[in-house]
């Protein structure tokens, strides 16, 4: 059936993907079928969506971080007139059974992009009169909750995304995100924080695209304080987390402010383990595989926070012979490390995720893209054991993006593909200048431009016809 | 640190061949209890290096897993309850763990294994 799904005006990119991810956490496998309602633009909130059934809308809807609502859609016009013949002739049989005496209902009045006075809602309520509504009003807890939301031309541009038509729908609401997550985890209140920490609604919008789910084993390779964690242990996951900044993974801020803590401060299960360990060079046993359901993470690219790999830069680059730590100072030795660059970083990434995953297991992570203008680089990391299944970019500034990509494990780490791998590891241990040096963020990742002619021709008309409006920002 | 996690890792030291079970040296061990999930103890169980988790556990002070496992045990609550204590609720809060082939030792300190290496063995 098709059902009315309003999304929040947030996070464009990632809202399709969520619930298309969650559609298979609640045992959806095929794809599912999506349309715009008459006259809205792709970044309206208001979309369609096909779903089995009103108990799979309805725990989607639950676990989401950006669904509004989803709706069993009863009419909708570009009138009220057209609203109220949609209704009408919505089946007696689907409507009945929520308008009887026994049950109680609230009509909640919504718009989008323009403010809706007290008194205009009254109006409207009265004037759905023409349902035959026989329960009472229950404005606290009612069991059927109907919205009438709206959606106008508002005129000069505003930043939303533009309207061309008025229109109206009105709806049962099947269920809804429960965002009182958000403050309840907001970084503000954390314990323990760093400059990385990942803020909670992306935390849990990862999370659900890697399909945590109870007794799930979730690692991120690149834990900080562990923020990632946090929100698949609130899904029910077991976690694991490992670093390479030892003051990061042990340390924390004292007994009371570290990863640990984060957990015990709402009362979660705190991680089955946390190590220190270089994801460049990770301790693993050899035959260990497919151990993990999920490896969320958000690597350390030099945009924001560098990665470090172990083994001196000077020792990496030649410039200095191997040497040895003298056995006396072996126990308080600090490793020096060197810069990672983002295409070993990205490479050493999935790797782990290819070796360690499950089958049908999913990794997620952010990747950094340069955008110029309205093009963004659409070329993105690619193994044989992956098949990528979602991309959403978050405008971060004017030169930068990031895109949270979603990949599932659909081959098995052959031999042949673990050989590649290592072999690509000395490649990069014997090269380390040149790939670091070399490279800014797209040629050490993408090699010769990708740009053709013909696409940049057509960027650039899509820039004239959309001259404000970004809706990535939000 | 558990012994799940001690199961997983190794010495990865270049050169070295055989970096597992690193032995584990014990100055503190601490128990803390952890929610039953037989599940999770049963999905695990064919992942498990088994002979290391049992010289791991007696190191630990917890003799009671038998010298040998095969999955029609998985049917017993009473292994799995067993399985579940050596793998979840004993922890090296402070030792090492050491390379069975060169003897270095990776500090455990605050129940975090430092497996990180030096210059010299990567
Ligand atoms: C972008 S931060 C992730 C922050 C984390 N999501 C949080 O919520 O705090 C990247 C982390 O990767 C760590 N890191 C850098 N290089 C690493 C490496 N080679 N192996 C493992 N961790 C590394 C850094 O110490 C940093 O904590």
């Amino acid at each position: 059936m098709w059902y009315l799904c309003v999304f929040y005006h947030r996070l464009l990119s990632y809202r399709r993907a969520e619930v298309e991810s969650l559609a298979e956490m609640f045992g959806v496998f095929s794809s599912l079928e999506w349309m715009l309602p008459e006259n809205q633009h792709p970044d309206s909130p208001f979309h369609l969506v096909n779903l089995p059934s009103e108990d799979i809308a309805r725990n989607i809807a639950n676990r989401s971080i950006l669904v509004k609502g989803i709706y069993e859609l009863w009419g909708e016009g570009s009138s009220f007139e057209q609203l109220e013949e949609a209704i009408k002739s919505y089946p007696e049989d689907r409507k009945l059974p929520y308008l009887t005496c026994e049950t109680t209902f609230k009509v909640t009045v919504d718009s989008f992009g323009k403010a809706i006075s007290f008194q205009e809602q009254n109006d409207r309520i009265k004037s759905l009169a023409y349902i035959p509504f026989k329960g009472r009003v229950n404005l606290k807890n009612p069991d059927i909750n109907f919205w009438l939301m709206e959606t106008d031309d508002y005129g000069a541009p505003n930043g939303l995304p533009p309207v061309v038509q008025k229109r109206i729908f009105f709806g049962r609401l099947v269920g809804g995100a429960d965002r009182k997550l958000l403050p309840t985890y907001q970084l503000k209140s954390r314990r323990y924080l760093g400059p990385t920490a990942m803020d909670a609604e992306m935390a849990f919008l990862m999370a659900n695209q890697a399909l945590v789910m109870p007794g799930k084993l979730v690692y991120d390779p690149f834990v900080g304080t562990g923020s990632i964690l946090v929100a698949a242990a609130h899904f029910g996951a077991m976690t694991m987390g490992a670093d390479i900044d030892i003051r990061a993974v042990r340390d924390g801020r004292g007994p009371d402010c570290n990863v640990w803590s984060n957990f015990k401060q709402y009362g979660l299960p705190l991680p089955v383990a946390l190590l220190r360990a270089d994801n460049n060079l990770p301790p693993w046993r050899s035959g260990l595989k497919e151990i993990f359901d999920a490896i969320i993470c958000d690597p350390p690219y030099g945009v924001r926070a560098g990665g470090r790999k172990s083994g001196g830069r000077k020792l990496l680059k030649g410039i200095v012979g191997p040497y040895t730590v003298p056995d006396d100072k072996r126990t308080d030795h600090i490793p020096s490390t060197a810069p990672y660059s983002l295409a070993e970083c990205v490479h050493d990434l999935l790797d782990l995720a290819a070796r360690m995953l499950v089958m049908g297991g999913r990794l997620v992570y952010f990747y950094p893209v340069l955008s110029e203008g309205d093009v963004m680089e659409t070329h993105f990391p690619e193994h044989p054991c992956f098949k990528l299944i979602a991309s959403s970019e978050q405008i971060l500034s004017s030169r930068y993006s990031r895109v949270l990509l979603t990949m599932v494990k659909t081959g098995s780490y052959t031999d042949k593909v673990a050989e590649a791998a290592k072999t690509k590891h000395q490649e990069f241990k014997e090269n380390y200048v040149k790939w670091l040096e070399h490279g800014n963020l797209h040629s050490s990742v993408f090699g010769p431009a990708h740009l053709h002619l013909g696409e940049e021709t057509d960027s650039k008309l899509c820039k004239e016809l959309k001259p404000k409006y970004r809706g990535k920002y939000v | 640190m558990r012994l799940f996690t001690h199961n997983m890792l190794s010495s990865n030291i270049k050169g070295v061949s055989n970096g597992f079970p690193l032995r584990i040296e014990v100055e503190q061990v601490l128990e803390k209890q952890v929610d039953f999930n037989p599940d999770f103890v049963k999905n695990l169980f064919p992942k498990l290096e088994w002979k290391a988790l049992v010289d791991g556990a007696r190191t630990l002070g917890y003799a009671e897993l038998p010298e040998e496992a095969d999955s029609s045990m998985l049917e017993s609550e009473e292994f799995l309850r067993k399985v579940h204590h050596a793998l979840l609720e004993l922890h090296l809060e402070e030792g090492a763990l050491t390379c069975p082939e060169t003897g270095r030792k990776f500090p455990v300190t605050k129940g975090i294994p430092n497996m990180l290496l030096h210059e010299d063995e990567v």
